[in-house]
């Protein structure tokens, strides 16, 4: 076996070493728990390298064909440019093949990369610290919840907008129903598309969750949710799934959000058929010993030279045990360094064309489309690169068309979730829709509605 | 070898006017139109401007200032840091598989299913489990999923039990996972030898108790030979049994924990299925479990459906009602998880217990030759897939962290340290089976010139290590005051 070196000499030494004979005599357990002694497991039967290789070509080539597809697919999981530079670096196997750096003397890479990247993070979300990730979006909102309960102490209920993406919504009902945090949502204005927040109806708020952007790309108005907020005594945890938005919208910190939470798939992640994703959270200096996951910072070594470490460990499950702050331990850590590698690549003017590219094609799409007779455009708030469509058609009706005819994912039929709106479709528009496939969105539709 | 010297922070490095990657700009009388400037934020201030070489100078840089496996033995206990397949990487780079976007619909990823289904197939039989969800994406979120499942199972017999038994040599993900999932963890006291004691598991064991999560091997790394013993009791009172199965390297293709009388495991497939652990991760911690628990596995799950019936469509994700819901935004770790699927492929079952085989081989090689040069070894018994030492018999004042920093000037990764908490100055070794008999003997050789120095010449261990970018880094002095990034303000 190619990944296994001992020999039949190294096992004769190796087992002369030990004092035993058989390799059996090794496993120190009753034997009618042997199961190879009794029934070998029915698995396939091994492959070389060359008939792996050819059987995954295969199972790809599948895949091929949808991922060649003309795409409008967004709703948290965002199509971006990978800069090659991040494909060639992420591979070194000094990188990739590290383990959770707590030995700092033999980890400053992987260290200073994630010092890097808090630093990214909290300079994109206006806060004043980001840890060093979390597993994704969904389960960043759920810690950032739990977060919320331990700093305020007096609220009980989470209010949660209802456009908030569906998925988070279900991962935080899933953490949340075993550990007594009441949920409510919150209903969305059929008119904008933003959250209706009614201060007299969150008394006894714990904390307030909304999207920024929410899940229709409508813009939030954070500075309503703080004032909201305040007023009622509740955290306010804001969620951007797109997190190039980031780059080029008021970061939630300006307007003195307590927790952020997010997805950074966008910064470097493809697809993937939704994972691995990227969780980022980050929150206000007085709340740190709050946060869940792993921090480093950077100190010193015995000689007085620059150093990166992880700190506070006294909030993490290796030290605390059950008083941890969260039980995460394995991360999103070789993720973090390639959103690390995006954002650098990128650079600040970068970083600001490329969101300004994605604004104003999803701006000329939303235009185009609006004009098509059978099309509307149900919410008035303002959007960055993703936006709902209205039609006369049933929204799966409409996308199983476009897809049919037209080789073209048209987007997500909201109806999935929102059964009262039947016939929207949340699309999206990034740097990676040329010209022509807007067109030829744009004249599929008209042509289907026609 | 890795370098002695630090590296600049990027945000240190290049200068206004450069850029890595070329962007277009955009007409702004257009962007006024699609973003109203009130809207937007200012310049990224504080982002680097560099171009393309100086951002891959950077990360090599950085890389060189990083141990993998790749570079060299890194025999972390508990860790199972196995050689990561290099064909698994170029599988998980097809854009057949990264472009595949999870909204789209059933018919256009059948591949991925497919793909997921036979892999929780694999895992059924390889664990003797009746089920698995491949969602949780960590060890630790496969832990909180399979309490969770249990939760719900306890629920929908109209009980209420809220502790959870947890031997003290746990890991601490176990204690925390139990208080996430809304239970009271228990601790047990072990034996000396890192067995449960079932003393304590009898008193302890009560109407209220609903589970018991055990690790086995333990973290002591030997087996729980009471482990039938163990689910009998357990199950007698109506709990369940718990296998965390960060240590099921041990057991592939040679014992089941299914047919040990556990009812839920969690895997680590950046364990036991060789997939890299990236610096921390991502990882993937699919979860097992017996029929009873199937109802409550999270959604969506991955079923297979007639041919005949359903025309094209051969898998589907389903939402059973009595799920404990969605615990992540997709599936899962998907690329992870398909590069656990190629090194299934390629090692089939007699691969898999050859694995086993190699890996307590090389641990009990470690072991016995490790005590042979004087390392005190408190279980001299045969142990699984790692063994244990501590710095009992080294001379005072050498403790296991001067053993460990010593190491890394060697040039390896030193072993866990310190860790299970019940041993003092444990060092937890864990050689894996991709390691070759010379690697071993030139670590052993190694360990053996540390005890020597640990005599002659103490400062050389008090001060290891000597060629690392930065020398003994002083981890308590760093929290305080704190720097967490560069826009901290220091309190």
């Amino acid at each position: 076996m190619r990944y296994i070196p001992v020999t039949s000499a190294d096992r004769e030494e190796m087992l002369k070493k030990i004092g035993i004979h058989f390799i059996d005599q090794l496993f120190d357990m009753p034997t009618d728990m042997l199961t190879h002694l009794s029934k070998p497991l029915n698995l396939p039967a091994p492959l070389p390298e060359m008939e792996v290789m050819a059987l995954m070509e295969k199972f790809a080539k599948e895949g091929e064909i949808a991922a060649s597809k003309t795409s409008f697919l967004g709703g948290g999981i965002n199509r971006h440019y990978l800069p090659a530079t991040i494909s060639a670096l992420i591979s070194r196997g000094e990188f990739l093949t590290a383990y959770t750096p707590y030995q700092p003397e033999a980890s400053q890479g992987t260290l200073q990369a994630l010092y890097e990247f808090q630093t990214y993070i909290a300079l994109l979300s206006g806060m004043d610290v980001a840890n060093a990730s979390l597993y994704d979006g969904a389960t960043a909102t759920a810690e950032a919840v739990l977060m919320a309960k331990r700093i305020n102490k007096k609220g009980k209920t989470v209010y949660v907008s209802c456009a908030l993406h569906p998925h988070y919504r279900e991962v935080l009902r899933t953490y949340l129903q075993d550990v007594d945090i009441p949920i409510v949502e919150l209903a969305f204005d059929a008119k904008t598309g933003k959250t209706i927040l009614a201060p007299t109806m969150m008394n006894d708020a714990l904390a307030l969750v909304v999207g920024y952007p929410n899940y229709f790309g409508i813009i939030e108005d954070l500075k309503e949710a703080r004032e909201v907020a305040t007023k009622v005594g509740a955290l306010l945890i804001s969620v951007t799934t797109e997190a190039l938005s980031l780059t080029i919208l008021k970061p939630p910190g300006e307007f003195g959000v307590d927790i952020f939470v997010g997805e950074g798939q966008s910064f470097g992640l493809p697809p993937s058929f939704g994972g691995p994703l990227l969780g980022l959270i980050a929150t206000k200096d007085a709340y740190v010993r709050n946060l869940p996951g792993r921090l480093i910072g950077r100190g010193k070594d015995k000689n007085g030279k620059d150093a990166f470490v992880i700190v506070i460990a006294t909030r993490e499950q290796h030290i605390k045990r059950e008083k941890a702050t969260s039980n995460i331990c394995t991360n999103e850590a070789l993720c973090a360094t390639i959103a690390g590698m995006y954002l650098t690549a990128y650079g600040k003017t970068g970083l600001a064309n490329l969101a300004k590219q994605n604004a104003v094609k999803a701006f000329r799409l939303r235009e185009k489309l609006a004009k098509i007779p059978g099309v509307s455009i149900p919410f008035s708030g303002a959007t960055f690169n993703e936006f709902v469509i209205r039609t006369k058609k049933s929204g799966a009706q409409l996308l199983r068309n476009l897809l049919a005819g037209r080789q073209i994912f048209g987007g997500i039929n909201l109806s999935v979730h929102y059964h009262k709106n039947p016939k929207d479709i949340l699309v999206s528009v990034t740097e990676m829709n040329t010209d022509e496939d807007m067109d030829k969105f744009v004249h599929a539709l008209r042509e289907i509605l026609k | 070898m890795i370098h002695s010297d630090t590296e600049k922070l990027i945000f240190e490095q290049g200068r206004a006017g450069r850029t890595g990657i070329d962007v277009e700009g955009v007409c702004l009388i257009e962007l006024d139109d699609a973003l109203s400037p009130e809207l937007r934020r200012g310049p990224l201030a504080g982002f680097p401007e560099v171009s393309e070489p100086e951002m891959v100078r950077h990360y090599t840089r950085l890389s060189q200032r990083n141990v993998g496996i790749d570079d060299t033995f890194y025999p972390l206990g508990s860790c199972t840091m196995k050689y990561n397949p290099r064909i698994n990487e170029a599988v998980a780079s097809m854009k057949g598989f990264t472009n595949l976007h999870p909204a789209m619909p059933q018919t256009e990823t059948q591949n991925a299913f497919r793909i997921l289904w036979e892999l929780e197939q694999m895992l059924n039989e390889i664990c003797g489990m009746d089920a698995f969800t491949l969602n949780p994406v960590a060890g630790a979120h496969g832990e909180l999923t399979g309490l969770k499942i249990i939760r719900a199972a306890i629920r929908a017999r109209g009980e209420k039990r809220d502790k959870v038994l947890i031997p003290t040599s746990a890991h601490g993900t176990n204690p925390a996972s139990a208080m996430l999932a809304g239970f009271t963890p228990v601790n047990i006291e072990v034996n000396p030898d890192g067995s449960v004691n079932l003393e304590a598991l009898e008193k302890a064991l009560d109407e209220n108790v609903a589970a018991m999560m055990i690790t086995n091997p333990s973290t002591l790394g030997l087996f729980e030979t009471n482990i039938k013993k163990i689910a009998d009791m357990l199950h007698a009172k109506g709990a369940f049994l718990y296998c965390d199965g960060a240590n099921l390297n041990a057991l592939v293709g040679i014992a089941r924990p299914g047919d040990m009388g556990f009812d839920v495991i969690q895997t680590n497939t950046h364990k036991t299925f060789s997939t890299p652990h990236g610096g921390g991760g991502p990882g993937a911690g699919p979860v097992g479990v017996k029929k009873e628990l199937v109802p409550f596995l999270p959604s969506p799950r991955i079923e297979k459906f007639d041919k005949e019936k359903f025309g094209k469509v051969l898998f589907v994700p389903v939402y059973d009602k009595q799920s404990i819901g969605r615990i992540h935004s997709y599936y899962g770790n998907f690329l992870v998880l398909l590069r656990a699927y190629c090194y299934l492929r390629t090692m089939g079952a007699r691969g898999l217990r050859e694995v086993a085989e190699a890996a307590v081989l090389n641990a009990n090689y470690l072991r016995v030759s490790l005590a042979e040069i004087g390392y005190r070894v408190p279980f001299n018994r045969m142990c699984m897939h790692e063994c244990l030492l501590t710095d009992e018999n080294m001379p005072s004042g050498i403790t296991t962290l001067d053993i460990a920093k010593r190491l890394i000037g060697k040039g390896y990764h030193p072993m866990t340290i310190y860790f299970p908490l019940t041993v003092h100055g444990a060092m937890l070794i864990e050689p894996t089976e991709t390691e070759t008999k010379e690697t071993l003997d030139e670590f052993i050789q190694a360990m053996k010139e540390i005890a020597e120095e640990a005599k002659a010449n103490p400062n050389l261990l008090h001060d290891a290590p000597h060629n690392t970018p930065v020398q003994r880094v002083d981890d308590v002095g760093a929290n305080r005051p704190l720097n967490l990034n560069l826009r901290w303000k220091q309190q």
